[in-house]
């Protein structure tokens, strides 16, 4: 700080405070109204204050769900969101760091065109090539799987700029010494390369896994069976009810459930989370 | 292109590495795309039986239509709004918590987890806080004498999936111009203090400037944003209404097609979100971080 002033300190913490309140402040009043009792939210207006009735929602919404919403359990939704955003994080990372490898270690035909065929993923995000993906994941049998949720997601052109300008500043002493004492390049990448990368594919776990998460549209295409539903498109339908039939208090312990897992791997992988987050967009 | 010094001389190897993610894009990214293109130049008949290569007729059609433009002119207003919004909200809370120092962590914390909260949530919290019959904001509204309903005012759809769309984006933002403000050198701030510059002066001749590579990298990714991460939102609270008060480019396309299963025009819708999308990503990778450097 270069100089002291009381008052411009004082007017800073109490910007800080309202922000804070107002990024905190839909979340405070959907855990409220998911501990209320039924029937609580048929008129008046939501209380501010917790009701008696969050055991038995969060237990109802577990183990049976909104049934007449036709959403399955929402454990069954999370153990799906759970292997969807894993099988995406890992799917990603693998791939993109295996060409990244390619990329930088080695010199073979067309090089350059692999390099721009990656790129050309950035611009051609799902929701502008709905109707052509969902027809060739239709074609290859994938809807109603997890491989038809995951596959289509976990190329990666952000993931592999991340690897290859990391590999740019691994010293080339490195690779030299490990082929004067005969590594080969497996050797080179298991033994060498992946235990320096280890940083970073812990921060960009941390942000494929969000992303994995909260994929929206995609889950939405592809599962028409419930056991496939994932938790963030579950809740939709859920929520699309409650507007005919005011059951926010399941809603909203649902939409807590939902959020949780990231939210707290956010929060308690801070570090990691921004490291990946900032350099994953340079 | 840049490589090592020291290679490996493999043949196959880096092919076979390279495969994986190769096979995944041409299946899933490009062949749709191409997929896209084409179709955007067919029109099917209303059976699906037989389609004929109609030219531009599809893209002629859309840019007479006027839903069409007025989603595009929506779209333009969305993403204006909720730009200039997360930004600047963003960019006040960045400077202040850059200001103080023992909190600053706790702060932060409180402050970024919402970038983990996936869009059709967000718009559900909003969509629930500004229920007309229970939702707090509408009572608060009402003590003003301001009747909310977004169920029959466009207007007031429009600035729910704004605020909702806004609301996800300022963690995001948030981190990038703390990181921003961080990597400016105290002296600079200090000597322009010694000349006798107050911190709002400093703020707006010094810190303000130096932080434009930052504010137009983050410009560009949250248009982006704006216009493709927040189908979600839109899907998840108004579905495009009422009266198409919220149907913006995006939900258009997936709302024609695959509702509608008006196929020519929405691929057509593709191949324009397409060239955004391309566009974007130029200005991004081309200007960004060279033009704007001091």
């Amino acid at each position: 700080m270069v100089e002291n002033r009381p008052l411009l300190n004082i007017a800073t913490h109490l910007v800080l405070i309202i922000g804070v309140a107002i990024v905190v402040f839909p979340v405070y009043v959907a855990f409220i109204a998911s501990t209320q009792a039924p029937g609580t939210f048929f008129r008046g207006v939501t209380p501010l204050l917790p009701g008696p009735a969050m055991i038995e929602n969060y237990t109802t919404m577990l183990t049976d769900g909104m049934s007449t919403s036709g959403a399955p359990p929402l454990w069954l939704m999370l153990v799906n969101s759970t292997w969807m955003a894993v099988i995406v994080t890992v799917g990603k990372i693998s791939i993109s760091i295996l060409s990244a490898y390619a990329i930088v270690y080695f010199r073979f035909p067309l090089r350059a065109l692999c390099f721009w065929i990656v790129f050309v993923t950035l611009m051609l995000p799902v929701e502008v090539r709905i109707i052509p993906t969902f027809a060739v994941v239709s074609n290859l049998g994938l809807l109603n799987s997890y491989l038809g949720l995951t596959l289509p997601l976990i190329a990666s052109a952000t993931a592999t700029f991340l690897f290859r300008q990391f590999f740019l500043t691994v010293p080339d002493e490195l690779t030299e010494a490990a082929r004067v004492d005969g590594a080969g390049p497996v050797k080179f990448f298991i033994d060498i390369l992946l235990p320096l990368s280890r940083t970073n594919i812990a921060a960009l776990s941390v942000i494929m896994f969000i992303y994995g998460w909260v994929q929206y549209l995609w889950p939405l295409l592809v599962t028409t069976d419930s056991r496939y539903y994932t938790v963030v498109m579950g809740i939709k339908r859920m929520a699309a009810y409650a507007d005919q039939q005011p059951q926010w208090n399941l809603v909203m312990a649902a939409v807590i459930l939902a959020m949780l897992p990231p939210v707290l791997i956010v929060i308690f992988m801070q570090r990691l989370f921004v490291k990946g987050l900032v350099e994953t967009e340079k | 292109m840049q490589t090592k010094r020291t290679i490996f001389s493999n043949r196959a190897l880096p092919i076979a590495l390279i495969a994986p993610q190769l096979v995944i894009t041409l299946i899933f990214f490009i062949w749709p795309a191409l997929q896209a293109i084409r179709s955007s130049f067919e029109r099917e008949d209303p059976f699906g039986l037989r389609t004929s290569f109609v030219w531009f007729q599809n893209y002629t059609r859309l840019f007479a239509d006027p839903t069409y433009l007025s989603a595009f002119g929506r779209t333009l207003l969305f993403a204006t709004a909720v730009t200039v919004l997360a930004m600047a909200f963003a960019l006040v809370l960045a400077a202040a918590v850059s200001r103080v120092m023992r909190s600053a962590n706790a702060y932060t914390t409180l402050l970024v987890w919402p970038y983990a909260v996936a869009p059709v949530v967000a718009g559900i919290l909003w969509w629930f806080m500004f229920n007309p019959s229970i939702g707090i904001l509408p009572y608060v509204l009402g003590q003003f004498g301001i009747t909310w309903n977004h169920r029959t005012s466009g207007t007031d759809a429009m600035v729910l999936v704004v605020i909702a769309a806004t609301w996800k984006q300022i963690s995001y933002n948030f981190l990038f111009f703390l990181a921003g403000l961080q990597s400016i050198p105290n002296a600079l701030s200090e000597a322009a203090a010694i000349d006798g510059a107050g911190p709002f002066k400093r703020f707006f001749t010094i810190v303000l400037p130096l932080l434009s590579p930052t504010t137009f990298f983050l410009l560009i990714i949250n248009v982006n944003y704006a216009m493709f991460d927040t189908f979600g939102i839109i899907d998840g609270t108004t579905s495009g209404g009422p009266n198409q008060a919220t149907n913006i480019l995006v939900y258009k396309v997936y709302a024609d097609g695959f509702l509608g299963l008006n196929i020519g025009s929405s691929a057509a819708q593709s191949v324009i979100l397409m060239l955004i999308v391309i566009a974007l990503v130029f200005v991004q990778f081309r200007f960004v971080e060279r033009r704007v450097q001091y």
